[in-house]
């Protein structure tokens, strides 16, 4: 009985040290692999991003948890305060940093890509598929192609093999194991297999928490400069993705 | 789960069907019915206690309630659900979060900062430290409040018109024994109205069951979310690679929601039965009729 009382006071001493630590609640979308996905076995979120998020998380001195969010909802839901950081494959760009701040790019510009069931899909003139509020959503709809725009990422691929899209344009890590397992259903599109887009993708806060920001782009520059950060990328990417110099 | 399932990649048919089916995501899966169910068993209790509240106050002698509960029927009725399911939780949320924030911080700091709703650490609710149980509880909870004043409007409605239907005589011959107007509605009045208000109350059951789809709406990660996450097509990724499976799983939940009506309906159905009883209605007279003298 009296180990029993030690036991439970000394929880709950620690469990008092661990909560005086500011947490910070990193939201993902977890359905964009390999960047962020729910793994199988554990349903915890996983993939590049997660990685990448502990271990800044870890070299910043910061307790984090991982927090599911549709995209749709992604960029309110930070704002009003439901999590802190976002960590979903999302691009910097103008129009979000009016809403949200981003860190310094963690990835280098990643390519995007037009994949359809024929090679020959006339892109810049069809009907394209892109997941909402994205830059290739936005790509697309000034090409003069007719948007077809999904709320999640797997949605865009099912309407090409579907019909009711002509092709998707996404990102090209996103789309490459699709394509490659897809037993010649999915091709390349020719001509659009790489298309540069963005700015590359950086973690999103919002824009008062300066201070959190600056943490994170202190540990992004140390995995930069310590090549950890290019290990990560090839491990999730493979040999021929871009890295940082 | 089971001790073959470690290398998915080699095995076929049922036993990888038997892995597939029993991985931390299917759990997950399997779990977020329980969610709908407990949605369904405390909004249910909630909904029509609302209603009783709302119905009684609409009936009021007391102008100011009677305006409240006519106030809460028509301006809930009137709003499209999904409209109110988007505003109450988010309108709760922050309304919480900022009186804790009066309470526990500096409230000099503005709350709205920018495009930013920032409180301070200690006023956010739940906690940022807390479990993730604890935020999914809570996720769940502004849910339950946003259903419950939903269709506690409908209730109210419904009540409010069962309450009219009891026939005037019966009330008429309780306040001629003497009742005062409570005794009244407590002995005469409820117990009659319950069978006029039955086949409203069962329709709204049967909108509520088929409306906890909103839940996906509201971020709530429930049997929707995890069908479309489930059967979305999986690349070698993941360890159970499939293509697109999403047509299954909907059916899945197609079957779950028709069992879920089914089974209503037979309990529904008893508890006419047992209300109509001794009730000066048609179902009470074929009930008096069919026992045998």
């Amino acid at each position: 009985m009296k180990t029993l009382t030690l036991a439970a006071a000394a929880l709950a001493v620690t469990a008092g040290l661990a909560s005086a630590q500011q947490t910070i609640r990193m939201g993902t979308e977890g359905a964009y692999p390999p960047y962020n996905f729910i793994d199988d076995a554990s349903g915890q979120v996983t993939g590049f991003e997660i990685e990448l998020g502990n271990a800044l998380c870890e070299r910043a001195g910061l307790t984090c948890t991982w927090v599911r969010n549709d995209w749709d909802s992604i960029i309110p839901n930070l704002v009003s305060g439901n999590y802190d950081t976002i960590m979903a494959g999302m691009n910097i760009n103008e129009e979000r940093q009016q809403v949200i701040q981003f860190t310094q790019p963690y990835t280098p510009a990643m390519p995007s890509a037009y994949a359809a069931l024929s090679a020959d899909v006339d892109v810049e003139g069809g009907i394209v598929a892109a997941q909402t509020n994205t830059i290739q959503a936005g790509h697309v709809a000034e090409t003069g192609a007719t948007l077809l725009e999904f709320p999640n990422p797997d949605q865009t691929v099912a309407a090409v093999r579907n019909g009711e899209a002509d092709a998707v344009f996404a990102d090209k890590d996103f789309l490459a194991p699709i394509v490659e397992e897809s037993g010649g259903e999915l091709v390349w599109v020719e001509g659009f297999d790489t298309v540069p887009l963005g700015e590359g993708i950086g973690m999103g806060l919002r824009q008062s928490d300066t201070e959190l920001r600056e943490q994170f782009d202190t540990a992004i520059t140390a995995m930069k400069e310590d090549g950890s950060l290019n290990e990560l990328i090839v491990k999730w990417f493979g040999e021929d993705a871009l890295t940082f110099e | 789960m089971f001790s073959y399932c470690s290398d998915p990649s080699q095995l076929e048919g049922l036993v990888w069907l038997s892995c597939y089916l029993t991985t931390g995501t299917h759990m997950l899966f399997y779990a977020s019915f329980g969610t709908v169910l407990l949605l369904l068993a405390i909004t249910a209790p909630l909904a029509l206690l609302l209603g009783y509240g709302g119905a009684m106050a609409s009936r009021s002698g007391f102008a100011p309630l009677r305006w409240l509960g006519k106030t809460y029927t028509s301006m809930v009725r009137g709003i499209p659900d999904i409209l109110f399911f988007l505003f109450v939780p988010i309108a709760l949320d922050q309304a919480f979060e900022w009186v804790r924030h009066q309470v526990l911080c500096d409230s000099s700091q503005p709350v709205r900062q920018g495009n930013d709703f920032v409180v301070c650490a200690a006023a956010k609710l739940p906690l940022n430290s807390a479990a993730d149980w604890v935020h999914n509880a809570y996720g769940l909870f502004l849910a339950i409040i946003a259903f419950s004043v939903v269709f506690g409007a409908f209730a109210a409605n419904v009540l409010y018109g069962a309450m009219q239907a009891v026939p005037r005589a019966q009330l008429e011959t309780a306040e001629a024994y003497g009742m005062n107007p409570r005794q009244v509605t407590r002995r005469v009045l409820v117990p009659q109205m319950w069978v006029y208000a039955l086949p409203g109350l069962s329709n709204l059951w049967m909108i509520l069951i088929k409306a906890t789809p909103l839940l996906f709406i509201l971020g709530v990660e429930d049997i929707v979310y995890w069908a479309r996450e489930l059967g979305g097509s999986k690349t070698s990724a993941f360890a159970y690679p499939h293509p697109d499976w999403r047509l299954y799983y909907f059916l899945a939940l197609l079957v779950f929601y028709l069992l879920m009506t089914a089974i209503s309906e037979r309990v529904l159905g008893r508890v006419t039965a047992r209300l109509s009883r001794g009730q000066a209605t048609l179902g009470g007279e074929a009930q008096r009729k069919a026992v045998p003298a």
